[in-house]
């Protein structure tokens, strides 16, 4: 019986020991991950330096115009950082970015929506920018503002809109499915609630991790997504690097298509505000009447 | 005499190999591992054309790394794996791409459900995601009988994606939840709770009450069999996650090494375990605050 006990014991130890092992070698190999790292971040901060000094010439040729809309994805708690955000957006200014939607999750950057703009003297709101705009003089930046319920929460709105439409056309069959639920409607839909912005081509992601965190998932079907590193260790040459990176990559994507297309996602919302501000008036001018 | 020395080194080999993986493994498993990970399988028609092969032997290796990828996944326990096969935009390729595709499927369907495979092996559950509708007969055919073959298997599930992209699947989603409430709607009217139909589509003010709920949507999702991926790997080398699972990946570490499909290896998985584990607290922090 004293032996079996022992045995046990014994068999507990070895495990625990085992255990031990196990989880110092995991910390040894995360260790050198993290070291692994490091020496990535120093090479970057190296090279960064190098590009925004101007040594390393290639970055200096840049066809912005392949980029037509980026959007940037902050970390809801870095978002707080609104002075590094406007840092960022004068950089992207100066880089010659026309138009930029700014996401983090908790709607941060939504709520300081004017201050940004107020330290920002040239730039407009997405939604406000007028056909004029569009012609893009530059050193101009309109930009757009999105949080997390303008993802999930906006598809549900739309889905409301499209239900209104599917009992006005007295339910079920199959023409009304063609005629309803097409991608081309539900884009429409979410253009109607507010929410359909243009997709951006490229979305740099400010966080700890490679993740989007949640930006609307109806706009980045074919984003390229592309991780920054943390706001506060934000730098002018890797930004560069990376839009310049993106110009490369689309090398073979049509120029001739970049008005066009902002046109069409911007013009029957810009119509649409301007139907609604009319309407407003109207109704004001009735009740004062 | 030479001969049998040589298999038995590389039996020895082997054995060490594999020793050595399960060891990793044992190693990685005292911290939080991924519950799903989703794979696109990118790069399988580049593979072929710098190999110098003919077109359609790409897919056919890129299949062989998809059961290493499995095998991996199996021997850390990952429960849920999504992989990426057919995008309904990739039905705008030629015709004779397409087809051979189709066959090829069809014929990779057939021999996952054989007794002997790896997918009763692992005691996989297959569930074919997407329209499925889009598919040729013959296919569609293969994976009903699959899905149906492998219903009783639970150890573990694999998830394709065929005739996938995830707007179609919103669409979807939103179109099944609307059909939904509208029976509803008709049982309650025939019953005489008289909810006002008519009133109902007049009414078209902001203020009306969400009769479709974000839940709802949800749940008609195809995706809706398995929980959000944790990781998803895309290879060669590009971030954009080309229409798949939009709406699963807001908190999901997406990686992408920069080798072809056909090529990726056990190193690529255990990096991507790696990292996962390295920002796991985050990931998960986020997850809750959804």
């Amino acid at each position: 019986m004293d032996f079996r006990d022992t045995m046990q014991k014994v068999y507990s130890w070895a495990c625990q020991i085992g255990n031990l092992g196990l989880w110092i070698i995991w910390l040894l190999i995360h260790f050198a991950v993290d070291l692994w790292y490091f020496a990535l971040h120093i090479a970057c901060a190296i090279e960064s330096y190098l590009i925004s000094s101007g040594i390393l010439k290639r970055y200096k040729a840049l066809d912005i115009d392949k980029l037509r809309y980026l959007a940037i994805v902050i970390e809801s708690e870095e978002a707080y950082h609104i002075p590094a955000v406007i840092q960022l957006l004068q950089w992207l200014v100066d880089i010659g970015v026309k138009h930029v939607c700014l996401y983090d999750a908790e709607g941060i950057l939504k709520k300081s929506k004017e201050s940004i703009l107020g330290k920002l003297n040239n730039a407009t709101l997405f939604e406000e920018a007028g056909e004029s705009n569009l012609l893009l003089d530059h050193k101009h930046i309109t930009l757009e503002f999105a949080s997390f319920p303008d993802g999930k929460e906006a598809v549900a709105k739309a889905a409301n809109l499209l239900f209104m439409k599917y009992v006005k056309l007295g339910g079920s069959g199959k023409i009304q499915e063609e005629k309803i639920f097409t991608e081309a409607h539900m884009s429409e839909a979410l253009r109607a609630v507010g929410c359909k912005g243009p997709e951006p081509d490229l979305l740099l992601v400010y966080g700890p991790v490679r993740c989007h965190l949640g930006f609307p998932a109806w706009r980045i079907r074919y984003t390229e997504i592309v991780h920054m590193g943390r706001l506060k260790s934000m730098r002018y040459g890797s930004l560069l690097k990376a839009i310049y990176k993106f110009t490369m990559v689309r090398q073979n994507y049509g120029k001739s298509s970049f008005n066009y297309i902002l046109l069409l996602q911007v013009v029957p919302h810009v119509l649409l505000k301007r139907y609604e501000r009319t309407r407003d008036l109207d109704r004001k001018n009735e009740s004062v009447t | 005499m030479e001969k049998a020395v040589g298999s038995m080194l590389s039996q020895i080999f082997e054995n060490l190999v594999c020793l050595i993986r399960k060891f990793i493994f044992c190693v990685l498993s005292v911290a939080p591992l991924p519950n799903h990970i989703a794979f696109i399988m990118d790069g399988n028609r580049r593979y072929a054309k710098k190999r110098g092969l003919m077109e359609g032997v790409g897919h056919k290796v890129g299949f062989l790394a998809l059961i290493s990828m499995l095998r991996c996944c199996h021997e850390l326990g990952v429960r849920y794996v999504t992989v990426y096969a057919f995008s309904i935009d990739n039905f705008k390729r030629s015709p004779k791409e397409v087809q051979s595709l189709m066959e090829l499927m069809q014929e990779k369907i057939d021999d996952l459900i054989k007794e002997e495979s790896i997918v009763n092996r692992f005691g996989l559950r297959i569930y074919f995601i997407g329209n499925l509708k889009l598919l040729s007969e013959p296919v569609r055919l293969a994976a009903e009988k699959a899905m149906l073959a492998t219903a009783k298997n639970s150890k573990a599930v694999l998830c394709i994606c065929v005739a996938y992209t995830s707007t179609n699947e919103i669409v979807n989603a939103v179109k099944e939840s609307i059909e939904e409430k509208w029976d509803e709607f008709c049982v309650l009217n025939a019953s005489g709770a008289g909810y006002g139909l008519i009133k109902l589509g007049g009414s078209e003010g902001d203020e009306r009450e969400q009769l479709i709920k974000l839940i709802d949507i949800e749940k008609h999702l195809y995706m809706a069999v398995a929980p959000e991926p944790d990781i998803i790997i895309r290879t060669s080398g590009e971030i954009r996650l080309s229409n798949f699972l939009l709406w699963q990946s807001a908190v999901c570490y997406l990686y992408s090494p920069s080798v072809l499909w056909p090529e990726v290896g056990f190193h690529h998985f255990l990096w991507a375990i790696l990292n996962f584990q390295r920002n796991h607290s985050y990931l998960y922090k986020k997850w809750k605050q959804q």
